[in-house]
């Protein structure tokens, strides 16, 4: 069976979206997205350890003994994730001081260990490399979007580097958004938006398919 | 004084899911029915309390002898899931009741963030052994606590009319929201207490 390297990319934003539909990852999800740049390190942490360790276990998979796949997966995100903890604390030393112990925690993130799992364990090395990379990406999107949200309910503008917009606040910021209860209630009712939105977008199918 | 910081630091103030966001994943998992949400404290608590002896001890004997600091990840992912795999056979073995109550809990602990998150604590407060242990239970009580709270919130539910669009996990979410407010109340108690 072959599967198209497109769909196993773009599979990641909607389908599979890791937040929205399969619901895993949660803890960085909400802890790391007070910002929208903070959200996008984070994500680019985690496709760069999502894509390294599917490329990886695809290309061990037929030497990987079934018995013990999930230590050597562990061995095989631990080692990238190392790595970015380096590069992070090297280059980027306010982001890594910002991100604290969620970026080591990207060892235990559920989607990295599920992927490979689901995915990267029978599949071959291509197709798990679009997967790493669409999966990864679907998570910084969604990181930004409820760093974007709390940022801006919390501070009054977006930051991104030195520019700000808009220049001045609009409102009295809620710094609560930027709280721990801000985090659960946003991306609570972001869910509950989907939902609503998904199910308008089936009830309208259904009206055409009556008609 | 510290040792009191650290227990009201971890169960209350820096309550581990209210807080500092860790091990949500088996706290919305698990916590549909009151029985089950206890269970997983059980476990939760014994291994990290444990884990945390451990992974300071590990540190403190070999990671800085042998300065190896940055292989700090690694080797604390492998020695919690060696330590919860020790744990099962052993409890097999020695405590039989006690494996088939926590049984089908123990192997999901090791991707429970809440352990290797209260080790990388440590070492960034730079506790000693002994504080470790105590910071470990203290965290994890402070877990258990809020997944009983929650899975009461939970059973409840089954008796509410809730609107399809909230059920599942934007009520839950929404729910924890409410109550790390709630918890956000004790920031400002113990303020010269706790930094």
């Amino acid at each position: 069976m072959k599967r198209s390297l497109f769909h196993d990319f773009i599979k990641g934003f909607v389908e599979e979206n890791p937040t929205f539909r399969l619901v895993i990852g949660m803890c960085p999800t909400l802890a790391v997205t007070t910002s929208v740049v903070n959200g996008f390190w984070m994500g680019v942490a985690v496709i760069f350890v999502l894509t390294f360790s599917n490329v990886f276990v695809s290309l061990l998979r037929k030497s990987i003994p079934d018995d013990i796949r999930i230590p050597v997966f562990v061995i095989l995100i631990a080692t990238p994730v190392v790595i970015v903890e380096l590069v992070m604390r090297a280059y980027l030393p306010a982001m890594y001081e910002i991100l604290g112990i969620f970026v080591p925690l990207i060892v235990v993130n559920c989607i990295i260990i599920g992927r490979a799992e689901a995915f990267a364990y029978h599949q071959p090395v291509l197709n798990s490399l679009m997967d790493g990379l669409g999966i990864g990406a679907g998570y910084t999107i969604n990181l930004m979007v409820i760093g974007g949200i709390r940022e801006f309910l919390g501070t009054g503008q977006i930051t991104i580097g030195s520019v700000s917009f808009p220049g001045t606040p609009l409102f009295e910021p809620a710094a609560v958004m930027l709280t721990p209860p801000g985090g659960f209630i946003t991306l609570g009712l972001l869910m509950a938006a989907l939902n609503i939105a998904v199910a308008r977008s089936e009830n309208r199918k259904k009206a055409r398919r009556a008609a | 004084m510290e040792v009191v910081a650290v227990i009201l630091g971890g169960v209350l103030i820096n309550n581990f899911i209210f807080m500092r966001y860790l091990g949500l994943c088996p706290f919305i998992g698990v916590s549909r029915q009151l029985e089950t949400a206890l269970g997983m404290s059980g476990a939760v608590i014994f291994v990290m309390t444990f884990a945390s002896t451990v992974t300071a001890a590990f540190e403190q004997f070999i990671l800085v002898p042998l300065g190896l600091e940055y292989l700090r990840t690694i080797a604390y992912i492998l020695v919690i899931a060696a330590f919860v795999q020790l744990v099962e056979i052993f409890m097999k073995k020695t405590a039989p009741g006690l494996y088939r109550a926590l049984g089908i809990y123990l192997p999901l602990i090791t991707t429970n963030c809440a352990v290797l998150g209260v080790a990388m604590l440590n070492v960034r407060n730079s506790y000693g052994i002994l504080m470790s242990t105590l910071n470990g239970l203290a965290g994890a009580l402070g877990w258990s606590l809020a997944i009983i709270i929650f899975a009461g919130i939970r059973e409840r539910w089954k008796l509410m009319d809730i609107p399809p669009v909230l059920e599942g996990f934007p009520l839950a979410l929404v729910s924890t929201g409410l109550m790390s407010l709630a918890f956000l109340g004790f920031s400002g108690l113990f303020r010269n207490l706790v930094k």
